[in-house]
């Protein structure tokens, strides 16, 4: 169990909701982007800044985004489509959930694969009423090489999604507000 | 002037009545104020078809097995109010009185209730752990509601299909009788605990019993607060009920209620996730008592069936359904503690039955001091344990003894 090496500081996070129990206000956090149009259906969004721990954060560097759509759009490929950013976010977020939990139950991983297939009708973006604009549907697969069993190894994936900010964003609804400032 | 007495215990079910047990074995002066009747919640917050969960073999109070003809069975609620009822000859209870409040004095308590004042020196508080029926607030919905405190019988409901919300014990059970009304049964499902009703042969809470499982103590319990929060499993006293017994009966599943939005109920899309949790819990706790019982070869439950596309959306305006069972939980009344001893979010504080506030005990309340503690079998140990604890505190030599009581 000591000998467990998957690079997660899990004391650390069990140290923070411990603290976190009696300091609610200071687990508040507001993420931040801002997406600056280019040209055409081409925009590119950057993330530097976020809120939490009752002050503003900053990561270490800014990230830049382009999302664009592929030449099959009639677009310029200038970067990917924005609803395959949310399979970047689900991906990662699970993957990061293997890694903390396998750390936590002392499971020892030694490479984890993850393949995200999101279903989507482009008929509902292109106007038809009876068609979602969303996925209808995505489908996320493990190859998970670990000291484990197999029923562990389920166990690992199913309290990954338990605890995952992007499986319940995507799963529940968000109330979503857009305005013009 | 209040009238006095040396202990108040609150609410006479089997815990109250179990406290007053061995009160009175150890002469220790004490009333049951009892809002209703003995066995209150049993009588008039139970639906028609409930039976225990526990089998009869098993339902034993302080100083009273079950005696009668069907050992394997399950009580009706006409039995386990009988049963509770004859456990509380001798209990010096009284009925009909309101507890309305108890704030701490310099000697102890004072107790005001629909009766009148009371002072005393300790307060066992064992009015339950199921007051009030949880139910979300999504605003008007514009079809009809009841919680399980309301629900009696499928005649009762308006003609038309139901969504259940929930699927512990209550959801499970409420949804497999409406579907066998011959309504149309949605059944909104989160997390669940799964449960077999046998396994190799013999009543799970014989497994549950007899590995030691249920009476491990609430301080040896790796995450406590998860396991005071688990939800009952889905059991019935009976017939077997499951997720998969339930699809097979024609009930239709569907995920978490997530949010009401333009008249619409949205379920959450995670439904496959809960119930691979809960196969996975459920074969866990199987493997776990057959090593127990030194067997090597395992037992898989069939992996629940999850609908290829479980429904995301029910209109509720459409007609499809004409009620909403919320099967959402319960949790305890305190609003006439006038005590500091709540957390943020209202829940009770103590170690093992024993509060912060010396004087003050609580007892039925889910691993209060074992797992099994809401079960009528239960009570026992619990109850023994906070009155020793009790009558330390009582005899003066508390400080010295606190730590050979533990």
């Amino acid at each position: 169990m000591t000998t467990t090496d998957n690079g997660v500081n899990v004391q650390a996070l069990l140290d923070a909701r411990e603290a976190l129990k009696g300091a609610p206000e200071a687990a508040q956090f507001t993420w931040r982007a801002t997406s600056k149009w280019d040209k055409g259906v081409h925009s590119t969004t950057t993330i530097k800044n976020f809120y939490g721990l009752g002050a503003e954060q900053s990561h270490k560097s800014e990230t830049v985004f382009a999302a664009d759509h592929p030449e099959v759009f009639a677009a310029e490929d200038n970067g990917i489509t924005p609803i395959e950013y949310l399979l970047v976010g689900l991906a990662s977020c699970l993957t990061a959930g293997v890694a903390s939990v396998a750390q936590n139950r002392g499971i020892q991983l030694n490479s984890v694969t993850a393949t995200v297939e999101g279903n989507h009708d482009i008929r509902g973006i292109l106007g038809d009423a009876d068609v979602r604009n969303g996925y209808n549907d995505i489908k996320v697969t493990f190859n998970i090489d670990a000291d484990a069993s197999p029923e562990d190894i389920e166990a690992l994936v199913a309290q990954s999604q338990k605890r995952s900010a992007v499986f319940d964003a995507l799963t529940n609804p968000t109330d979503v507000t857009v305005e013009v400032a | 002037m209040a009238d006095r007495v040396t202990t108040v215990v609150v609410g006479a079910g089997h815990a109250g009545l179990a406290a007053s047990h061995f009160l009175r074995s150890r002469a220790i002066d004490h009333v049951v104020l009892e809002r209703g009747e003995v066995a209150n919640s049993w009588r008039t917050e139970r639906w028609d078809s409930l039976r225990l969960l526990t089998p009869n073999w098993l339902s034993r109070l302080p100083g009273q097995d079950y005696d009668g003809p069907d050992p394997d069975g399950y009580m009706t609620m006409t039995e386990v109010i009988g049963f509770i009822e004859r456990f509380s000859t001798g209990a010096p209870v009284r009925t009909g009185v309101n507890v309305e409040r108890v704030e701490r004095t310099e000697e102890g308590f004072e107790v005001s209730s629909s009766a009148g004042d009371l002072a005393c020196r300790s307060v066992i508080i064992a009015s339950g752990a199921c007051n009030v029926p949880i139910v979300p607030d999504f605003g008007e919905l514009g079809v009809h509601q009841v919680t399980p405190f309301d629900y009696r019988h499928p005649d009762k409901l308006p003609d038309g299909g139901v969504l259940v919300v929930g699927a512990s014990a209550t959801g499970v059970q409420l949804a497999a009788e409406l579907r066998a009304s011959g309504r149309h049964v949605v059944l909104s499902v989160g997390e669940h605990t799964r449960m077999p009703r046998r396994h190799r042969g013999r009543d799970v809470l014989w497994w549950m019993h007899e590995s030691g499982v249920w009476a491990q103590r609430y301080d040896e319990v790796e995450d406590l607060e998860r396991a005071r929060r688990l939800p009952s499993p889905q059991l019935a006293g009976g017939a077997d009920v499951d997720l998969n017994t339930l699809t097979a009966a024609g009930v239709e599943l569907v995920g978490r209620l997530a949010a009401v939005r333009d008249g619409s109920a949205l379920f959450s899309g995670g439904l496959r996730n809960v119930c691979s949790l809960a196969d996975l819990k459920a074969n866990r706790m199987l493997a776990g008592f057959d090593e127990w019982a030194g067997i090597s070869d395992r037992v898989v439950l069939e992996p629940t069936r999850v609908p290829g596309k479980p429904r995301l959306r029910l209109d509720l305006r459409s007609g499809e359904i004409s009620t909403i069972v919320w099967a959402t939980g319960f949790r305890p009344d305190y609003s006439w503690l006038d005590v500091p001893v709540l957390d943020d979010r209202g829940r009770l504080r103590h170690d093992g039955g024993v509060t912060g506030v010396p004087g003050l005990y609580a007892l039925g309340l889910p691993v209060l001091r074992r797992r099994r503690s809401t079960f009528l079998h239960g009570i026992e140990d619990d109850a023994r344990h906070v009155v020793d604890h009790l009558a330390l505190r009582l005899s003066g030599t508390f400080d010295q003894s606190v730590s050979e009581a533990r």
